[in-house]
């Protein structure tokens, strides 16, 4: 047995550590030229979409590959407020917000009856019929051009112009998304999640609404997915059809199952690594692919539960090991 | 301690009555016109030979799939039909004949999972965490230290619940369903897979948690089992209930005795 203080200790560590990360690479990277700062914007803007998509990927282990739907609808949603009607990026990013949670509640509760194969293709269906309207529907979103001149994150006068001071509030803004998917991960509604990840009919039996579960998880998913796209919207200040289409997906769940589903930080230090990884190996020139291809594969090999779980492994006390491969 | 039950069984009120309860698959009649009553603070067991029925007669009752006819009362209510959570939210929990456990969390998160039924807090709880759910959250580890003591896995909290030994699995699993302070708690095959020691620990618990004012309800193979806790039994032979009387009655029913040692059994 582990004294009561040690575990603290460990616990304290295991808490403090990821934000330390986090925190380093963003005091690297505002110390950098403007690319780094661009690159590790994107990571911060993927690691706010991987730890919604953590919700419901990794805590209630459904599927969902059509996540990026409501990216899109964040992103559209604040270029169009802000770049064609001259809203204010805040109000536009919580109105887009909403939106994207009432369509993820609507499409949901219909399609979350669905399961594991099923759910993935209906899902995978929701992403592409958005992706198709964001070329088609062109009055509205400029199709294939895209859409330009969308001002940065601001609060009335206030606009962060400087790249640097968007990234701070990128980092600000993940550190807060991580901040909640801990608090509800440790709670009587994220066990209720795990729960449905573990077994459904237990679940069911101990009386958890499972279905409502899965939408409430599908809906944060969604909230922040759509947070993610509107911050892209501003830092980039351009969005296209392409910005939200199936890379994303692939993307996502890259850096999700190396991170470390269903963990707390794993979706972002996941994000940092996927996104940071290509341009440490950017001197590798035409061997970089297989670079990149093997590095993921190994970690997958030897953390098959991700980087976060296995350096989290590291500060757990032994009675909690037995993580068999 | 089980020596006057047999008297209390006729004066307590009925818990979960079954009332003509018909399940058809297609052609297949898997119950057929089943009734019987469990009495509030009874063990009450209901068995049959492999294919009977048993398993398709819990899932009626606890909402799997409504009956093809017939109806389920639990507490005076009619809960024919009603989801299988809202079923568990009245106060009827099941165990499954398969163990399912939540094997990527703890043994004691399992059961942490185990109260939701009788806490509270949504998302705004677990955000803003007010004094009233810190107070929860801290009773219901003191709560969880005194289930694992119960079923006896107080040394295994801290373990993922998939490196338990089957037999501590089935225990966690009762723990896990007491966690939500059931008013009926159906066991379904709880002796299944289990070796002689740990069907003697799982009958002592079964024992214990009706000293503690669980009614119990269990479907069972293991007849030394049944012989030990029940109370009460209900026998099914292809789908139809045969008979029921007490431990006593039972082993001397000569429909009971034919259904069992053989006749004209033919299903799986």
């Amino acid at each position: 047995m582990t004294s009561p203080s040690i575990t603290s200790t460990r616990s304290l560590l295991r808490t403090l550590a990821p934000v330390a990360v986090v925190l380093t690479v963003m005091g690297i990277a505002l110390m950098s030229s403007g690319y780094v700062v661009t690159v590790i914007g994107f990571a911060a803007i993927y690691g706010i979409f991987c730890t919604g998509l953590n919700f419901f990927m990794g805590y209630t282990g459904q599927a969902s590959f059509g996540q990026n739907a409501f990216a899109c609808l964040g992103g559209y949603g604040s270029a169009i407020l802000c770049g064609g009607l001259y809203w204010d990026p805040l109000p536009a990013f919580f109105v887009s917000m909403a939106f994207s949670g009432i369509v993820a509640a609507i499409i949901g509760y219909p399609t979350l009856k669905l399961r594991g194969h099923y759910l993935a293709m209906a899902t995978f269906a929701l992403g592409l019929i958005t992706y198709e309207i964001s070329i088609e529907w062109v009055s509205l979103t400029q199709g294939y051009m895209g859409y330009s001149g969308i001002p940065p994150l601001g609060v009335g006068k206030f606009e962060l112009v400087s790249e640097k001071h968007q990234l701070i509030a990128l980092t600000v803004i993940l550190l807060v998304g991580i901040w909640i998917s801990t608090r509800l991960r440790d709670s009587r509604f994220g066990r209720a999640l795990r729960a449905i990840a573990g077994s459904e009919p237990a679940a069911q039996a101990l009386g958890v609404n499972v279905a409502r579960y899965k939408l409430l998880a599908f809906v944060i998913a969604a909230l922040y997915a759509s947070a993610a796209g509107s911050l892209f919207a501003h830092f980039i200040g351009f969005i296209s059809p392409e910005v939200f289409g199936g890379a994303m997906v692939v993307q996502s769940f890259t850096m999700l199952y190396l991170g470390g589903i269903g963990t707390t930080w794993g979706p972002a230090i996941g994000a940092l690594i996927v996104s940071m990884l290509p341009e440490f190996l950017r001197g590798l020139k035409e061997m970089q692919d297989i670079a990149y291809a093997i590095i993921l594969v190994s970690i997958l090999i030897f953390a098959p539960r991700g980087v976060f779980a296995l350096i989290g492994g590291w500060f757990r006390p032994k009675a909690k090991e037995g993580d068999a491969p | 301690m089980s020596a006057s039950p047999t008297m209390n069984a006729s004066v307590a009120k009925s818990l979960l009555s079954v009332k003509n309860v018909t399940m058809k698959f297609g052609g297949l009649v898997a119950n057929d016109d089943i009734s019987f009553e469990v009495a509030e603070g009874s063990i009450h067991a209901v068995i049959g030979p492999n294919g009977a029925g048993k398993t398709t007669l819990f899932n009626v009752i606890s909402g799997f799939f409504p009956p093809t006819s017939g109806a389920v009362e639990f507490d005076s209510q009619p809960i024919t039909g009603l989801p299988q959570h809202a079923i568990a939210q009245a106060g009827l929990v099941r165990t499954y004949q398969l163990v399912q456990l939540f094997k990527d969390l703890t043994v004691a998160e399992n059961v942490r999972v185990g109260f939701h039924r009788v806490t509270k807090g949504g998302i705004a709880a677990a955000l803003f965490r007010p004094g009233w759910a810190k107070a929860q959250e801290a009773d219901l580890t003191r709560r969880t230290a005194e289930l694992l003591n119960f079923v006896g896995l107080t040394a295994q909290a801290e373990m993922k619940a998939e490196v338990l030994p089957y037999g501590q699995q089935r225990l966690l699993e009762v723990a896990r369903a007491l966690a939500a302070e059931p008013k009926l708690l159906l066991l379904d095959e709880p002796a299944a897979g289990l070796n002689v020691q740990e069907t003697d620990q799982l009958a002592a618990t079964i024992e214990k948690l009706s000293a503690r004012g669980v009614t119990v309800l269990l479907v069972e193979h293991d007849m030394s089992l049944v012989m030990r806790v029940a109370r009460r039994i209900s026998v099914i032979d292809f789908g139809r209930k045969i008979a029921e009387g007490t431990p006593a009655e039972i082993k001397t029913n000569p429909d009971v005795l034919a259904a069992y040692l053989g006749g004209t059994e033919t299903d799986a």
